[in-house]
């Protein structure tokens, strides 16, 4: 082996540190060739290595007797039933889709798509979590635009529904939007692969696309922060292709049928490098490949450039010796390369060659378990937590007193994160496949599971201010709040899968924010019962060294024993009973009333009380398998006065409320907009009444009638306050806020 | 009675209409892969949905070729129920089954949502449980729905029977507000002069169940039915 000198720029361009490359000479006992420098480079970098966070991530917990798969694999998997099992994970295309947000944000839904196919799953639900800076800058609007545009085309091609998500802004994603893709699929229990290389003489075969050139570096690039220049970085976003994925996930599924493939790993971050070694490392085995028997589509690649590839929609597989001829011809019966590249050895190397030459050797679990690891200083910034910001109400076309709750109410509801998402997830085919049975805009998307009675609801939820606040507290209320959703559609939270978005790690304020953060999921997950089995961790989210309010996204997934039980939010019947569940003590830091009205981040977010929560969902369970409920809503960002216009606009029939709050003892505006946690607004028949309220006691979950359903007008009253609104008025502000800011056709309904 | 669901690559709601006919209609289904040369003995065939061949050049401009078209071509011309949803019918105008062409959305997005289609003609194969003039809420799912109708105009399809359903209000009001697309004369849905060969943009096997929102869709799936029952009863 020899080539290019390894000089100390070369080094330090391939983001690797004088320690690291010691550590390479030791490993090695010489000096790497370049090929091996840039196999070392991404998968020592932070997103393929997770050095500066895998230390934290071991403390959360990650087992219950429902977990079939915790991390470590694609995906994680859970039980459904005796028969079924569900793969689901979230991943982040956070850098790829700032500078090229529509193949950014459509690579990223086709990486998370081959994460749940490759451990033997169907996908049938994705979801989106997705955070922008504020919509008044027209680069915020074409990247909004450019990455729904990306996930609609390739999840609606693939046909896999997206079903779910949810949409924030901050003028801290400006430069730093995050788009976090999640995906579910139903597998066999006995039927679930994994990335391992077992059986020594088995051959690896290659499937799918052919290598380019596209994404080289893509891994190292989201270990970076962003400046100015980093538009000159697009050759880096890789391009997809959901029509091959569509031909790979067909041919993939009916391979599995057989007992032909012995592991299988995607080609996602790190292409052929990562896979390669995983599945060597995993498996106790080594891989040997040869580089001249890969599928490519420009010539003269380099052994670097073909093992650094990102070129999407490829998989590596280990198939049993004797069974290749079949598992080949599957795929050319869906028109896609596969070719035998290399066998599995025994000596525990990552093996590759160009022919006869040996172009890179080296110790696989160098690569994947012993990695570098950091645990790097942290430091508590001090009560200096707080943004005072001009604002302008830039979204309202009304100028009004904020004071005056009706207009509050008016301008909350119109506000781009809780108006109406219509324009985006109308985008999305949110309904091929035939399972979703609860349409997106409610709490919670309910998937049925075709051949069970049973049902899947999801949410992803994670209230950036309330992190930035006190990312401790922050983290506890996003899984919180995500279980409370899926509860309020009936179903028990069973797991999680996050993304974790920070800053840059070397800063010790991020890491105590990151540190900090995952203590409070930790905490939440373990009272919950929502344990966490995947998921992943982006870091270097600044550009021009300005990082992104911590953002750790909880992908929620729970299971709805029967699908005849499922709850929405929308009131249902006239005269149906309002009450609320939870107490409200009018807690306003870190509330949107404060920051979009008034321009103010500050204070502590409202407290989490994680064994009361834990009791909530249970009691929302029970309601719902009781059949004593019309609907429930989970009371978030605006509190309960946008909750309750919510279930008014949710309504099939538009039905108002007439409500009384007089009796408690609040503010209007705190009452009606203060964001205390553990709230759910229900609806029932009265008759209903006595039997809810012994739940609740049972539960010791406080219950407060606060008045019914009633024509079709939300009308609330407070000691100091009348607020009389239309709900057709609350609808259309609501419904046609985030159209005219995106100058979006309105489409009639 | 026995359907054949064609797949394409790229076929995406095959599974679908597969679930409604068998699962929900209790009928007789078979997959046609698109490479076959028969069509297996079916009565009806349906082109289901997706992005056959990824949409790529054209929506349906490839799969036209599929050598499993030349059968349905001729199955077509021999009297034989012909169905094609969403890209469905994109293939079928490509193919010339039907006339006319798709151009993208008006707003160029694609769209994914429920509008009411009123029925044009209750007496095709495909509606005929359904009334002239009755309204359904069925949901669409596309790019390309924009139709445009070939030389003629809409005057020309109409006056030769051959539209199906229109884009409406919920009353069944065809006004261009309730068009989503921006297809000619608010077109949904179209047939041929003999009315054996027919295309709809709505995805009637997405709201064939109870737990969805409607089960307008029903009413397509079972007029099939019907018809092929009437038509065996009448044979024997």
């Amino acid at each position: 082996m020899q080539g290019q000198d390894i000089t100390k720029e070369l080094i330090r361009d391939h983001g690797l540190n004088e320690e690291e490359y010691q550590k390479i000479l030791n490993i090695l006992g010489r000096e790497p060739t370049l090929t091996e420098l840039g196999i070392f480079s991404v998968m020592w970098s932070e997103h393929c290595s997770y050095k500066s966070s895998r230390t934290l991530l071991a403390t959360l917990p990650t087992k219950a007797p429902w977990v079939i798969q915790g991390p470590g694999e694609n995906a994680g998997v859970i039980a459904l039933d005796d028969t079924w099992a569900l793969v689901f994970k979230m991943e982040s295309h956070n850098h790829p889709s700032y500078i090229e947000p529509k193949q950014g944000a459509a690579t990223g839904v086709g990486g998370i798509l081959r994460d749940i196919f490759t451990m033997g799953a169907r996908p049938i639900a994705s979801m989106d979590s997705l955070r922008f800076g504020d919509l008044d800058n027209p680069h915020n609007r074409y990247l909004l635009d450019g990455v729904v545009e990306g996930i609609a085309w390739y999840g609606n091609c693939i046909g896999v529904p997206t079903v779910a998500g949810e949409v924030s802004f901050n003028p801290c994603y400006d430069g730093n939007p995050l788009v976090n893709a999640f995906n579910l699929g139903v597998v066999k229990k006995d039927k679930i692969f994994k990335a391992q290389a077992t059986g020594i003489g088995n051959p690896v075969i290659y499937v799918g696309s052919k290598t380019g050139r596209d994404g080289i570096h893509g891994a190292t690039m989201a270990s970076e922060e962003f400046s100015e220049d980093s538009q000159e970085k697009r050759p880096t976003v890789q391009v997809g292709d959901p029509f091959t994925e569509k031909l790979l996930l067909e041919a993939c599924l009916e391979v599995f049928q057989h007992d032909w493939v012995l592991g299988i790993q995607d080609m996602g971050a790190a292409g052929l490098t990562c896979s390669s070694s995983e599945m060597a490392a995993h498996g106790g085995t080594g891989v040997e490949i040869d580089l001249e028997l890969v599928p490519q589509r420009e010539e003269g690649m380099t052994p670097y450039e073909i093992m650094l590839s990102e070129s999407q929609e490829r998989m590596l597989l280990v198939a049993r010796k004797g069974t290749e001829d079949k598992v080949i011809s599957v795929f050319k019966k869906w028109g896609l390369d596969a070719v035998v590249i290399g066998r599995v050895s025994g000596d525990g190397m990552l093996r590759v060659k160009v022919g006869s030459e040996t172009v890179a050797e080296i110790p696989a679990q160098a690569l994947t378990d012993d990695t570098p690891c950091y645990m790097r200083p942290q430091k508590d910034p001090g009560k200096r937590r707080r943004i005072r910001d001009n604002h302008s109400l830039f979204w309202l076309k009304e100028k009004g007193d904020i004071s005056d709750p009706t207009y509050a109410l008016k301008a909350l509801i119109s506000h781009p994160t809780v108006a109406s998402k219509e324009g985006i997830w109308r985008q999305y085919d949110h309904m091929v496949r035939i399972n979703t049975v609860v349409l997106p805009g409610s709490d919670a998307a309910v998937v049925r599971i075709k051949g069970t009675n049973k049902a899947v609801a999801l949410s992803c939820d994670c209230n950036p201010h309330y992190c930035f606040l006190n990312p401790y507290e922050g983290a506890k209320q996003a899984v919180a709040e995500a279980a409370r959703n899926v509860a309020c559609s009936g179903a028990m939270p069973k797991a999680i899968t996050n993304c974790l978005n920070f800053g840059n790690p070397e800063k010790p304020e991020v890491m105590w924010e990151f540190a900090q953060a995952v203590k409070g999921m930790g905490d939440a997950c373990r009272t919950l019962e929502t344990p966490v089995t995947g998921g992943n961790v982006s870091f270097y989210n600044e550009t021009n060294g300005k990082g992104i309010m911590p953002t750790p996204t909880i992908g929620m997934v729970g299971i709805l024993e029967n699908l005849e039980w499922v709850v929405t939010q929308g009131f249902k019947t006239e005269g149906d009973l309002v009450a609320v569940l939870g107490e409200t003590k009018g807690h306003m830091g870190g509330s949107l009333y404060n920051w979009s009205l008034q321009g103010v981040l500050e204070g502590g977010p409202p407290p989490v009380d994680l064994e009361k929560e834990h009791r909530l969902h249970q009691l929302l369970v029970e309601l719902a398998k009781n059949k004593l409920i019309s609907s429930a809503h989970d009371t978030s960002e605006g509190g309960l006065a946008v909750c309750l216009s919510e279930c008014c606009i949710s309504s099939p029939d538009l039905l108002g409320a007439e409500i009384m709050l007089d009796e408690i003892e609040l503010e209007t505006i705190p009452l009606l907009f203060g964001e205390d946690q553990g709230r759910v607004v229900i609806s029932y028949l009265p008759a209903n009444h006595d039997d809810i309220a012994d739940l609740c006691e049972r539960h010791q979950i406080p219950i407060n009638t606060i008045g019914e359903v009633s024509g079709s007008t939300l009308s609330i009253q407070t000691r100091d306050h009348h607020l009389n609104l239309p709900v057709a008025t609350l609808r259309e502000l609501w419904r046609t806020s985030l159209f005219n800011l995106m100058h979006w056709e309105i489409p009639a309904e | 009675m026995k359907f054949g669901v064609v797949v394409f690559p790229g076929s995406n709601c095959d599974h679908d209409c597969h679930y409604v006919l068998s699962e929900v209609l209790g009928q007789d289904v078979e997959y046609i892969w698109h490479q076959e040369d028969s069509l297996k003995g079916v009565d009806c065939i349906i082109l289901p949905g997706g992005f056959s061949y990824g949409d790529y050049l054209r929506a349906g401009a490839i799969a036209r070729f599929s050598p499993v078209m030349a059968k349905v071509k001729e199955f077509a011309n021999s009297g034989g129920l012909v169905l094609g949803i969403c890209n469905g019918f994109q293939i079928l105008l490509e193919s010339g089954l039907l006339p006319g062409a798709m151009l993208r959305n008006r707003n160029l997005q694609f769209i994914c949502q429920y509008v009411n289609v009123v029925v044009e003609r209750d007496d095709t194969p495909f509606t005929m449980l359904a009334e002239k003039g009755q309204v359904l809420r069925i949901p669409i799912a596309h790019m390309e729905g924009n139709y445009v109708p070939p030389e003629g105009g809409v005057g020309g399809l109409e006056n030769r029977g051959c539209v199906l359903l229109r884009y409406s209000s919920p009353e069944g009001d065809v006004s261009p507000e309730w068009n989503p697309n921006g297809s000619a004369g608010n077109i949904a849905g179209i047939c041929n002069e003999r009315g054996n060969v027919a295309a709809m943009m709505p995805h009637p096997e997405r709201c064939a169940e109870s737990i969805m929102k409607t089960q307008d869709g029903r009413l397509i799936f079972q007029s099939v039915i019907a018809y092929l029952e009437e038509r065996k009863t009448k044979a024997s």
